[in-house]
């Protein structure tokens, strides 16, 4: 099944005067249960296509169909709700909300979803399990290491349950040790739950994960391979 | 609900002085005007209570020919058998104390200084003089036969030099258009608080005012408490007779009452540039946040946050600051206001003319109305004003304030 499809999408910054093509007329599939990378240069367009994919933004021409549903006319209440029920996020920063706690930063797409406290407590509880970071439920994010901030990260992105993961340069900030757990963590998990990730990448080591290598340059994908 | 609040009371949190200082700012604002509420209200009691108390009364029945700037005593602008119409006057329900009153105009001198008074001619008994009776600080208040004793003001005795007993030189232009002239012997001095009204009149008893000035039986206007003076209407429209004209107080204290209404729309503007100031450092202190936060606002609405979630979040914070600051204001302002309602500001004399007459010490007074008033308007101000930084953290596109941080 098709979890993303995107034809022949074209992206065009403006600033100021001047145009810079980000993406050009791409066309890709992203399919139920895959591990896709996107690899290529800085500027090459893996970042784009990964807001494109994640309707973080719109393309100025194309079509995005996320989970069925094209997405180009969608209002930006819509768009949120898109993200919020069926795509998570893990982003190279730690992005994770400062005054909250490891916990509460799990629960609140379930928060947004309108989840039951009850719900929450065992879905959170299940998930901090899942990424081995429990015994720091309560802890802010300032209190935990990199690789703890980022497993929390990864365990908010999956709280919804949702079809797609998008990973941009997940490893990018995270030492050899804990970038090899995040990456051994969310292969786990794609081969337990059959979630669908794609991540942008340039490190070789994370590239090695996928079992589909998606190659950019300059705004179009040049090289397409399963593994 | 609740998560908002958390989440607004951690994000305050975080810059505990930055937090502290706005908080302080709406409290000072709020104190502030709620302190300038009370006296204002304070002043414009008093300056209503001592005119009418001193000067006008809540209704004046005079010959309808009378002239008030004149101060004649002619009898053709005088009522006659005056104590006559006012035991007819008092006989009223609605009415406290009818009393009639002779004012002439006169000279005072003692030793070499002479100064312009209004003499008043009145019945000592009535309660209508309490205000005298009550205020003497020194000697006895008149009595109706005394022939020979006068009653003066503090600031007059002081800058005369008199003291009770001494003797003093009045002269008084009498109805036949003369001016006779004599001694009179100071039998008590009195302050009412308002130094501006007490250093301008002296007292006689009426039946020597009359004799004194050829007025005799007669008086300039019968001078009319009420119980209570939102009957003045009423009661002006049931004593009016042929040749008599009846003022109401708001007819005799037009310039009074006019400006007890221009200083609600006076207070009004006060309070919305204070409030003004105010909400724009509250403006300030959520704008900060908003841009130290874009990030997070990114997250949030990547996670699927939407823009009225995210203008909640930020109002959150609005609203606890608003609470904190207008809650520690209210108690400081309702403390001043409740000290200065004892002790009092005071000001002296501050010259104003006999058409508004202020105590010279002010006592702030704080309703529960202005002070609801005042707390609900703040709340309002504040949480308007910060719909715009609240609105600007949810437009933001996500991208944009994802990669702003980066």
């Amino acid at each position: 099944m098709e979890v993303a499809k995107l034809t022949d999408v074209t992206r065009v910054y403006k600033i100021g005067e001047l145009e810079t093509r980000a993406l050009n007329g791409v066309s890709i599939t992203i399919n139920d249960g895959e591990f896709t990378s996107l690899v290529g240069p800085s500027g090459s367009g893996k970042t784009t296509l990964l807001q494109l994919i994640g309707c973080l933004d719109q393309p100025t021409s194309g079509k995005v169909i996320i989970n069925g549903k094209e997405t180009t006319n969608l209002n930006r209440n819509q768009r949120a709700d898109l993200r919020k029920e069926a795509i998570g996020f893990v982003f190279q920063f730690f992005a994770l909300i400062p005054t909250l706690t490891a916990y509460e930063n799990v629960e609140m797409p379930l928060l947004l979803n309108g989840k039951s406290p009850a719900e929450r407590k065992q879905r959170v509880m299940e998930l901090l399990a899942a990424v081995d970071v429990a015994n720091r439920a309560h802890h802010r994010p300032d209190q935990l290491s990199g690789g703890q901030q980022q497993r929390i990260a990864v365990a908010r992105a999956l709280a919804t349950n949702p079809k797609l993961i998008l990973a941009d340069e997940p490893t990018a900030n995270l030492d050899t040790e804990n970038g090899k757990q995040v990456m051994d963590l969310m292969q786990k998990l794609n081969k337990e739950t059959g979630v669908t990730f794609v991540f942008a990448t340039h490190d070789p080591r994370v590239i090695s994960y996928a079992n589909r290598v998606v190659t950019l340059q300059d705004g179009l994908i040049t090289n397409d391979s399963k593994a | 609900m609740m998560n908002y609040f958390k989440m607004a009371y951690r994000n305050l949190g975080r810059h505990r002085r930055r937090t502290f200082l706005s908080t302080l700012a709406l409290a000072m604002g709020t104190a502030l005007l709620m302190f300038i509420a009370a006296f204002f209200q304070g002043e414009m009691r008093s300056s209503m209570e001592t005119t009418l108390r001193l000067n006008t009364g809540h209704l004046q029945v005079k010959n309808a020919n009378y002239d008030p700037d004149k101060l004649s005593v002619a009898w053709e602008y005088l009522i006659e058998n005056p104590e006559q119409v006012a035991a007819q006057i008092e006989a009223l329900g609605q009415v406290q104390s009818a009393t009639p009153r002779l004012l002439a105009s006169g000279i005072v001198s003692a030793s070499d200084e002479s100064v312009g008074v209004q003499i008043m001619g009145i019945v000592p008994d009535s309660s209508a003089n309490d205000p005298y009776r009550d205020g003497l600080v020194s000697g006895d208040f008149l009595t109706a036969d005394d022939r020979e004793g006068i009653v003066i003001g503090y600031p007059l005795a002081e800058s005369l030099g008199l003291n009770v007993g001494d003797q003093l030189n009045l002269l008084v232009n009498t109805s036949e258009g003369n001016v006779d002239e004599q001694k009179f012997t100071v039998r008590g001095i009195f302050s009412t608080g308002t130094t501006s009204y007490d250093k301008g009149v002296v007292f006689l008893p009426l039946a020597k005012a009359q004799s004194f000035s050829g007025a005799t039986n007669h008086a300039s206007m019968i001078f009319i408490l009420l119980k209570d003076r939102e009957q003045a209407d009423v009661v002006a429209a049931a004593i009016q007779g042929e040749g008599y004209k009846v003022e109401t107080w708001r007819e005799l204290n037009e310039l009074l009452v006019l400006v007890n209404d221009f200083s609600n729309a006076y207070l009004t503007i006060i309070n919305l540039i204070i409030l003004g100031v105010t909400a724009t450092v509250i403006v300030n202190t959520l704008l900060m946040s908003v841009f130290e936060r874009t990030r997070e606002i990114g997250i949030l609405s990547a996670i699927g946050m939407k823009g009225r979630q995210i203008i909640a979040l930020f109002l959150a914070e609005a609203t606890l600051l608003a609470l904190s600051g207008i809650t520690f204001g209210s108690l400081i302002g309702w403390a001043l206001s409740a000290y200065f309602s004892k002790v009092g500001v005071y000001f002296g004399d501050l010259g104003m003319s006999k058409d508004m007459l202020l105590n010279d010490r002010i006592y702030t007074e704080l309703t529960l109305d202005s002070a609801i008033n005042l707390i609900v308007t703040a709340f309002i101000i504040t949480i308007i004003a910060s719909l715009y930084p609240a609105r600007m953290a949810s437009r933001m596109e996500p991208v944009e304030a994802l990669h702003g941080a980066q």
